[in-house]
């Protein structure tokens, strides 16, 4: 069993835990990821690591509660512990000094753009980041960036924080502005990363993204993962995460990560019925 | 080498053994365990076992002996059961195997001890593995698997690491924790056992039995870590230089789905056997959402392969509700290299078989997910490097058939998280890690065996190559301790 030492919102529906784990905190590079289970009969999902202290023996990780399994995470408390933690896993994010490296981020992505936008800075890199939202309540991580790179650009759907708009948008601005960017680095939703890649590809910019494929083992033994990048199907985890964004079937992964959505839908609801009779019997013995 | 014939206790004239009929198993129902899944065979009863190695006519040379891969010395047994001895003949077969229970249930023994049976030139063959089946369920109910007392054995001092927990892995655990040494397994996944536990499905190999074998390893003091990927948590390299190991066991076995490399093969709904199995048996997603990992329940599956990994998916798929639930092979039955029970019981429970079809593209829908399958005839050529005969195209015979699940189970390649990380580790053209007839690598120190060094085999050799590096182990680290000393 492996320990939470400390959980808390930084946005609404999205929890960051410090887990104790010190076997993968002392190997862990940026860009792996863990996989975990929540209890006995949960089923393993990846999770990418944020952050993490060798000296301390803990890992972060920041988990939006989306489905079953991370709506049940999140309701995880420090004290607490999850069945199951394995990592680190798939290849660390490729770093060199590039030049001026531009760090793209939506949603949760944010939490590991970090520490790929600490490493570029390290190497050298001029390193600008754009964190994208759907308003501003929904922005993480914005000052742990502001402190490890050159520059933070927001965009928000409803403009409610920065430039109203997309992360292209803001890319676009910048381009405009004069900026040569020789390495882009885009993590978050699909869609996202997609929408970056495509815009990418004319100006002939190298674009690295950090697919978030369904899993299983986490090994190469079952091909759950697998993606075509380049015409070839490659296992994310253990060949990636991240792939030239240029080269991902990006429609594909699409309907990939839709492939349970039904059993999803029904498996979220299941939980939240426990859930709500959970709180009803909590409530009722209170009244008693 | 001169064998005693063992001491006789079958109290039945020779004459009248061969009028014995082979004593059949009883097993579930097929129509009620094809919606189940509980164990499909139910084993012999103790009166039945009797019978059976009654049957045995106590050869003066046992050719059984030689068919099987780690030599268990079925005479033996078979007459400690005749004995009604039933604990003896248990610990008789454990002086060989250490998997009985397991090896009972999956060992295809039509083509090794009950292939050479002589009963069985003229008659059915005595059924040596459903009284091996027997003998370690007995002893696990009435002896709790570990027969014999053993003694605590001096500790050596030495240390030595197991990676993976499959068949390969348990058998050098159990060879090495009894030579005093400190022996800890390794394995990746959140449950020990292997392909046992990933693979091979509850209706066939019941998840207690490894649990117990597991339970019985560390009461006499092996330690199981699980989550633990050598090569990704640590390194070889620092089990021995930082964590004290004196020598690494990789049992890593085969674990790399192959697929066929056609289009649509990562549509919605296309599987690799791997998957497939993992998300049912491991994961247990045929509870769904009782437990919480999602599966297909498909209306027609088609399962492409005639493997015992083609046959475990076929009837997986059948049992998650599946109208028609199809093996596509592309060579003809006699091919097949499926345990003949699998064949049998997979036909029983109403699993089609298109024989000498090979799938070429499969299609979709707008969302992605797999609609169809279209397909070619094949018809069977020369022999090809395997001996068997090769399949060949029939020309204009294109036909599709409707379809909303596949399963490919065409075979495994090597898992190459080792070797990526462990260059100096000699491997063949195939990911094979290259490994002398007693497991030593071309790494100092470090052996490996089963699936990894030969390739998808059966659990039998990957149990009998873990004798054999555990022999070589406890011999190296003797030399070691010498040489120090
Ligand atoms: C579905 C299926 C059905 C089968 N049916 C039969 C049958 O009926 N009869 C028969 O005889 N054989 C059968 N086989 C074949 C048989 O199961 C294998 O030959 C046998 O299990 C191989 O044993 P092994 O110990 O070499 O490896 P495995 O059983 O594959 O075990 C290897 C273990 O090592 C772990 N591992 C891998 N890499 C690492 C790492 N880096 N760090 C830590 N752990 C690691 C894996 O997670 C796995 O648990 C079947 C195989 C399959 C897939
Ligand atoms: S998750 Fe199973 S191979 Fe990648």
């Amino acid at each position: 069993m492996y320990k939470i030492i400390s959980a808390d919102f930084i946005a609404p529906n999205v929890k960051s835990f410090i887990i104790e784990a010190p076997l993968i905190a002392k190997k862990r590079k940026a860009g792996q990821f863990i996989i975990l289970r929540v209890h006995d009969k949960g089923e393993r999902i990846p999770i990418t690591i944020a952050d993490s202290s060798a000296e301390e023996g803990w890992i972060n990780i920041i988990v939006q509660g989306l489905g079953k399994t991370s709506a049940h995470l999140n309701t995880l408390e420090a004290g607490e512990h999850l069945q199951d933690l394995v990592g680190p896993l798939g290849l660390p994010t490729h770093i060199e000094n590039w030049g001026t490296l531009v760090c793209i981020s939506g949603g949760v992505g944010t939490a590991e753009a970090l520490p790929i936008a600490a490493a570029g800075k390290a190497a050298g890199n001029r390193v600008i980041s754009i964190i994208g939202a759907r308003n501003q309540d929904l922005i993480i991580a914005e000052s742990q960036m502001a402190e490890v790179v050159d520059e933070v650009r927001i965009s928000t759907d409803d403009g409610s924080a920065g430039r109203k708009g997309l992360v292209t948008d803001v890319l676009q601005d910048l381009i405009n502005e004069g900026l040569k960017p020789d390495m882009i680095v885009a993590i978050g939703p699909l869609p996202m990363m997609a929408a970056v890649s495509n815009q990418t590809r004319d100006m002939e910019i190298p674009t690295m993204v950090s697919l978030n494929a369904i899993m299983v083992d986490g090994t190469g033994m079952c091909g759950a993962c697998r993606a075509t990048v380049g015409g070839k199907t490659v296992f994310v985890c253990v060949e990636g995460p991240e792939f030239d964004g240029h080269l991902v079937d990006f429609k594909e992964l699409g309907m990939r990560q839709k492939m349970y959505k039904k059993q999803e839908e029904e498996s979220h609801k299941c939980f939240l019925e426990k859930q709500m009779k959970k709180i009803k019997a909590e409530a009722m013995l209170e009244e008693v | 080498m001169i064998r005693e014939k063992p001491q006789s206790f079958n109290t039945v004239a020779l004459k009248e053994r061969l009028t014995i009929p082979r004593q059949s198993m009883p097993e579930q129902d097929p129509f009620i365990r094809s919606t189940n899944f509980f164990e499909v065979n139910l084993g012999l009863t103790p009166e039945q076992a009797v019978i059976e190695a009654q049957r045995c006519i106590e050869c003066k040379k046992p050719t059984c002996m030689d068919g099987c891969p780690v030599n268990i010395k079925i005479p033996d047994f078979i007459q400690l059961i005749c004995k009604k001895d039933f604990l003896g003949a248990a610990e008789k077969i454990m002086e060989d195997n250490s998997l009985p229970a397991v090896c009972g249930r999956v060992c295809p023994q039509e083509t090794q001890c009950e292939e050479v049976c002589l009963v069985g030139k003229r008659f059915e063959p005595v059924a040596i593995g459903r009284l091996e089946r027997f003998v370690a369920d007995y002893a696990m109910e009435n002896g709790n698997g570990s027969v014999k007392e053993t003694q605590i054995p001096q500790p050596s001092g030495q240390k030595v690491a197991i990676v993976g927990s499959g068949p390969a892995g348990l058998a050098v655990a159990s060879d090495l924790i009894k030579e005093g040494h400190e022996v800890t397994v390794f394995e990746a996944l959140h449950e020990f056992g292997g392909v046992l536990v990933y693979g091979i499905p509850e209706f066939r190999l019941p998840k207690t039995i490894l649990r117990q074998e597991v339970a019985n390893l560390e009461a006499k003091g092996v330690k199981f870590i699980k989550n633990f990927i050598v090569g990704r948590t640590m390194t070889i390299q620092e089990l021995m230089e930082e964590e004290g190991y004196d020598s690494v066991f990789l049992g890593l076995g085969a674990g790399l789905p192959r697929f066929m490399n056609i289009p649509g093969e990562n549509l919605n709904g296309v599987y690799s056997a791997n998957e497939f199995l993992t998300r049912s048996n491991l994961m247990r997603g045929y509870e769904f959402p009782e437990w919480d990992t999602p599966l297909y329940r498909a209306k027609h599956a088609i399962i492409v392969g005639g493997g015992n990994t083609a046959m475990d998916a076929v009837r997986t798929a059948k049992r998650l509700g599946a109208e028609k639930a199809s093996i596509v092979y592309r060579r003809s039955e006699e091919e097949m290299p499926a345990r003949n029970e699998e064949i049998h019981h997979a036909k029983e429970e109403g699993v089609e078989f298109l024989n000498l079809v090979n799938p070429i593209e499969f299609i979709g829908d707008d969302q992605g997910n797999v609609v169809a399958a279209k397909c070619l005839r094949m018809e069977l050529g020369e022999p090809d490097d395997s001996g068997r005969r090769r399949p060949i195209p029939m020309e204009g015979s294109e036909f599709i058939m409707v379809v909303d699940m596949v399963v490919i189970a065409v075979g495994n390649g090597s898992n190459p998280l080792i070797s990526q990380t462990n260059p100096e580790i000699e491997t063949n053209k195939w990911g094979n890690i290259v490994a002398d007839a007693d497991g030593r690598t071309s790494m100092d120190a470090v052996f490996a065996g089963g699936d990894i060094v030969s390739g998808g085999a059966t659990v039998i050799l990957a149990m009998g190559a873990g004798r054999k590096s555990a022999a070589a182990i406890n011999e190296y680290l003797k030399s070691k301790v010498g040489s120090s000393a």
